[in-house]
């Protein structure tokens, strides 16, 4: 699954931009005092891109793209900017929002069982989804419902448009799903894990029937995952999110082969590989810093084997580094220049450090 | 700790294994909703199951969700009863001995579950989960405190924070503590069920590591339980691959590697994607069309043909007959492990 056209597709020429995030913040009040789960984010998605967002759990690559769809709760506190074909999308009445998502944007949730509705024939739902933001027949609709089927390999669409989600598989939910996000010709589809409650061999079969979204849209895709292989086989480029704040970004060769920051390549040097027989795997220590008690300085620094004092007290912004589209939020970047995940985490076999205060 | 003799067992290896599981058949009755719940059908969870576990090995079990591998392990610690075959542990059968009988063996059989966050009383401090194994095998006595201050080191915690409740550690940390429990009575067996697919990479790692470490500390036999097969790569001496409740292919995990042999272990080792772009870009694959049958009506002959692209795109009509009819063996068949496929070949896939 090689796009090297797809590569070329340089984000900086302003008009393909199609997505523009700045400086993204958002804070949830709570009982233990301010979570804040994204600390000003900043990225572009080019047209036609595959753009992978990879994070540990609560490193807020999900409430990111949430933030971007305007689908927080109320109680979240959303500051900086988001913006749309250059149209703004962070205040925009709920009315506005409405015509752009759905349509222009679109979104794959990890669950498909709760993003379809239990009641409705799935045939239905689509049509539903086309009729709600395009002026056609209900006949007409159903009928594109089923071509959408046939397009994401289900089996029969005729017949399956019938049926009610329930009667579905998980796998054959998500392609339902991804019929849904893709029956308007969105710009942008948001896929945030969508094959994380998923087996492997089905997870495969969902990864093609995403390729085939985007081709036959020619959207740009957000794909959020923990899973670094899935970023490795689909993504174009990638973010990497820590505590809820951007510590590396660049093309999927950048971060795989010559990662600046020393948080990827420990979770490069962590992961048991299906290719190569590791010995020992090198763990990062520790664990994720609570998002109620930030620690000033770089969030990573507890777990860091690079830090030094400076890295306590000043957290670092994503900075150019190998190229100017590189970028990795570390002092001493520069130190990673040909190291191995060995040669900086030790594979120890202690967790030692319990955190005080909530979780 | 004393060995009980071992007696001679059917099996013919060059070693006697710790426990070894013939036929294992499990299933489950399907009720109606009416007043009666009359059994209307069988979930055939695990059907004519056999594994060998020896000494300080780790076998891995992999396969994806309802293939009936955590069944298979529940039934052979006798947490839930077989429907027949036998498992025997160091000569003694297991299958249909009482909770009495099965108490004194539990010592030395000892399981971690998945979910590191339902399996810890979260009512208790830490020391007392690790102490209640101790307690009921009425070995708590006086060296007790100091027995779970030496068990949380040994799983890399600190022995102060014994006195916190499960809330206050990481999820890796929880896990720690469900070994620490079950290292308690100094099993032989310990039965691994997904211990690290609850958990993050950065963490998992730390916790895979402790679990080689002990292993080689304590020699123990290892029964690792997971969908994940880069994981099982890494811990596995040796490999089962499960399908809707048989085993389809075993070996030495490099055989297994090298050379899978049945299109499912292919199909999963393709779909598992590798953290390296330009390999995973350029792989070849072996892809599944559709989704696992039910285990309620499993396809005759072989299970896995409603799926496989061996038998749709392969195979011809009469060679597919036999597909159909025929449940295909799990015995070698020239590939250097044994496979059941009818017409297995062994390709390389990494």
């Amino acid at each position: 699954m090689t796009r090297p056209d797809a590569r070329m597709d340089s984000p900086r020429v302003a008009g393909d931009t199609v997505l523009e995030v700045d400086d993204l913040q958002v804070d949830f009040p709570t009982d233990d005092g301010l979570v804040r789960a994204v600390r000003g984010v900043s990225y572009r998605l080019g047209r036609g891109e595959v753009l992978g967002i990879v994070g540990e759990s609560g490193s807020g690559k999900s409430v990111t793209s949430l933030a971007v769809m305007g689908l927080l709760p109320g109680s979240a506190r959303v500051s900086g900017s988001v913006r749309f074909r250059g149209t703004e999308l962070l205040g925009a009445s709920d009315r506005e929002l409405s015509r752009v998502r759905g349509r222009q944007i679109s979104m794959i949730f990890q669950d498909p069982m709760t993003a379809l509705n239990p009641v409705y024939p799935i045939g239905q739902q689509i049509a539903e989804a086309i009729r709600v933001h395009q002026d056609v027949r209900r006949g007409a609709a159903v009928e594109q419902a089923v071509e959408l089927l046939d397009l994401v390999r289900i089996p029969n669409p005729r017949e399956r448009a019938a049926s009610y989600p329930h009667e579905l598989s998980g796998g054959m939910r998500q392609r339902v799903v991804i019929a849904i996000a893709m029956a308007n010709r969105p710009d942008v589809i948001v896929a945030d894990e969508p094959t994380t409650a998923l087996d492997v061999t089905v997870q495969a079969q969902i990864l093609e029937a995403l390729e085939t979204a985007k081709q036959e849209t020619g959207a740009a895709l957000i794909l959020i995952t923990h899973d670094l292989g899935v970023i490795a086989g689909q993504a174009d480029r990638v973010l990497v999110m820590y505590a809820g704040k951007l510590v590396e970004a660049g093309t999927v060769e950048d971060v795989f082969y010559a990662p600046r920051m020393p948080y990827t390549l420990g979770l490069l040097g962590s992961l048991p590989r299906l290719d190569v027989r590791t010995e020992r795997l090198n763990p990062i220590s520790g664990s994720p810093p609570s998002a109620v008690a930030m620690p000033a300085g770089c969030p990573f620094t507890p777990r860091c084997p690079l830090a030094q004092d400076v890295c306590e007290s000043e957290e670092p912004n994503p900075r150019p580094t190998t190229s100017d589209d590189h970028l990795a939020a570390c002092h001493f970047s520069y130190r990673l220049d040909g190291m191995t995940p060995g040669d900086l985490f030790r594979p120890t076999s202690r967790d030692t450090e319990v955190r005080e205060g909530p979780r | 700790m004393t060995e009980t003799a071992a007696q001679p067992t059917a099996v013919v290896d060059d070693r006697a294994p710790v426990l070894s599981v013939r036929n294992l058949v499990k299933h489950f009755p399907v009720r109606g909703r009416g007043l009666l719940r009359r059994q209307v059908g069988e979930i055939h969870a695990v059907c004519d199951v056999s594994l060998d576990l020896h000494a300080s090995e780790t076998l891995g079990l992999v396969g994806e969700s309802g293939c009936g591998k955590t069944t298979t392990a529940r039934v052979l610690l006798n947490l839930q009863p077989a429907t027949s075959g036998q498992v025997h542990y160091q000569g003694t059968e297991l299958t249909g001995l009482s909770r009495r009988d099965m108490q004194a063996l539990r010592r030395d059989l000892q399981i971690v579950f998945q979910d590191p966050y339902a399996s810890l009383d979260p009512r208790l401090p830490v020391n007392e989960i690790v102490a209640e194994p101790l307690r009921i095998h009425g070995r708590y006595g006086d060296g007790g405190r100091d027995r779970v201050r030496e068990l949380l080191r040994v799983v890399g915690l600190r022995p102060e924070h014994g006195n916190r409740f499960p809330h206050e550690f990481s999820g890796g940390q929880r896990q720690r503590i469900g070994v620490a429990r079950a290292l308690a009575l100094h099993p032989k067996v310990l039965v691994l069920d997904e211990p690290v697919s609850a958990l993050d990479v950065s963490i998992q790692a730390g916790v895979l590591n402790l679990l080689d470490e002990l292993q080689e500390e304590f020699g123990l036999s290892y029964l690792f339980v997971s969908h994940d097969l880069s994981v099982v790569r890494h811990v596995a001496d040796r490999i089962a691959v499960m399908y809707l409740g048989r085993i389809v292919e075993t070996g030495p995990a490099e055989s297994l590697f090298a050379a899978p042999a049945h299109p499912y272990t292919q199909a999963l080792i393709s779909a598992i994607p590798l953290p390296d772009p330009r390999k995973e870009r350029a792989r070849e694959r072996v892809t599944l069309t559709g989704e696992v049958p039910s285990p309620t009506a499993p396809p005759s002959g072989c299970r896995f043909r409603t799926r496989c692209p061996t038998f749709a795109d392969v195979l011809s009509e009469t060679e597919r007959q036999r597909c159909v009819e025929e449940i295909p063996e799990l015995r070698e068949r020239g590939q250097g492990h044994p496979c059941a496929c009818h017409y297995a070949e062994g390709v390389s896939l990494l």
